[in-house]
């Protein structure tokens, strides 16, 4: 955590931007002098101004989540320069089209099978019908 | 793109810098002036200067791949200024998850179906005895029975399980919230710790 007594434990950010880390410094909570990789690649992608603005513009508790998702475009950006996150997205809806087709391939199948299964079992539902007048007839004839 | 001729018309970058668009200049012929909103957004999250060097950073024949990935990423951050692309990509996951749950139980049936499974009481009535030994000790279908293989969970399972065939780059940063913010538990952020693993 920053401490702006000592300057000694500035957030990675403030230690990038060479500067004092005042105590409400917008960075610190979600940027630790532990991890100066995760500062160095927002900075990188997004700038440590345009970082602080959007920041600012949400409410402190869900300052920790845009951080993390900030965190992983820019890594995300980092790796693939054209494509970023946007590569993923792709691969996703490519998942979702090829997994998809093959759920309806297989619905259709499992809907040929069930109906070639319920012939079958009228099939022989008909034969214990017979079975049981057969066997009816041969009481009636005994009791007769 | 700038049209070229007695006077040129700014690119919507150029317009909304308020400078001259020079002929060559680098934003013109991925910010045409009908399309200002573009500029616009990309210029709010990533910066002007920051574009610049990505577009510097890649192949000439890439760039407008790069500008478009950029634009894309800008408006979903605009629209959702917390978790931007990651809640796009949350979304997609879950259609993931719950059409590979659909793809089981197609699986699990056809399996049933393609044993000729009957309810056992229609055996018993008809006195059949089934070669199936599934069906004679009359064991449950098990979803892992299915012919698809699963993806094996990756580490601790955060939305890397289903990328063995389509694999993320990281893992997503679902659980890894206010880790700093409570006071530092972690040590890498967002996943950094796994560093790239696929």
């Amino acid at each position: 955590m920053s401490s702006s007594a000592t300057g000694t434990s500035r957030c990675a950010a403030c230690r990038n931007q060479r500067r004092r880390c005042p105590t409400d410094c917008i960075f610190s909570p979600h940027f630790p002098s532990t991890d100066p990789e995760r500062f160095d690649a927002v900075h990188r992608i997004y700038g440590a101004s345009k970082v602080a603005k959007m920041l600012e513009e949400i409410p402190p508790e869900m300052r920790g989540p845009a951080a993390n998702a900030l965190h992983f475009e820019a890594k995300c950006r980092i790796r693939d320069p054209v494509y970023g996150c946007v590569g993923i997205i792709s691969t996703l809806n490519e998942e979702i089209r090829d997994t998809g087709t093959e759920l309806a391939k297989l619905r259709a199948r499992v809907a040929f099978l069930a109906s070639g299964a319920q012939e079958r079992q009228l099939g022989q539902d008909y034969t214990i019908v017979d079975d049981h007048w057969t066997e009816q007839q041969q009481i009636g004839n005994v009791v007769l | 793109m700038s049209s070229s001729g007695t006077y040129n018309t700014p690119c919507a970058a150029c317009k909304f810098l308020r400078r001259k668009c020079m002929p060559g200049c680098t934003f013109a012929p991925y910010f045409p002036p009908e399309e200002p909103q573009k500029f616009f957004n990309v210029h709010k999250i990533f910066g002007a200067s920051n574009v610049t060097k990505i577009l510097n950073e890649v192949l000439p024949s890439q760039r407008e791949d790069a500008v478009n990935s950029l634009a894309y990423e800008a408006e979903a951050r605009i629209r959702d200024p917390v978790y931007g692309c990651v809640g796009t990509i949350s979304n997609l996951q879950r259609q993931v998850q719950h059409l590979q749950k659909e793809l089981d139980a197609a699986n699990a049936n056809l399996i049933r179906y393609g044993c000729g499974a009957y309810s056992s009481n229609a055996l018993n009535s008809l006195g059949v005895v089934m070669d199936n030994p599934l069906i004679a000790a009359q064991i449950p279908i098990q979803p892992s029975l299915t012919a698809r293989p699963r993806p094996a969970p990756v580490g601790d399972g955060l939305g890397g399980g289903f990328y063995q065939n389509y694999p993320l780059p990281y893992p997503l940063p679902w659980s890894d919230t206010d880790h700093y913010a409570n006071g530092g538990e972690g040590g890498g952020g967002g996943g950094g710790g796994r560093g790239g693993q696929m």
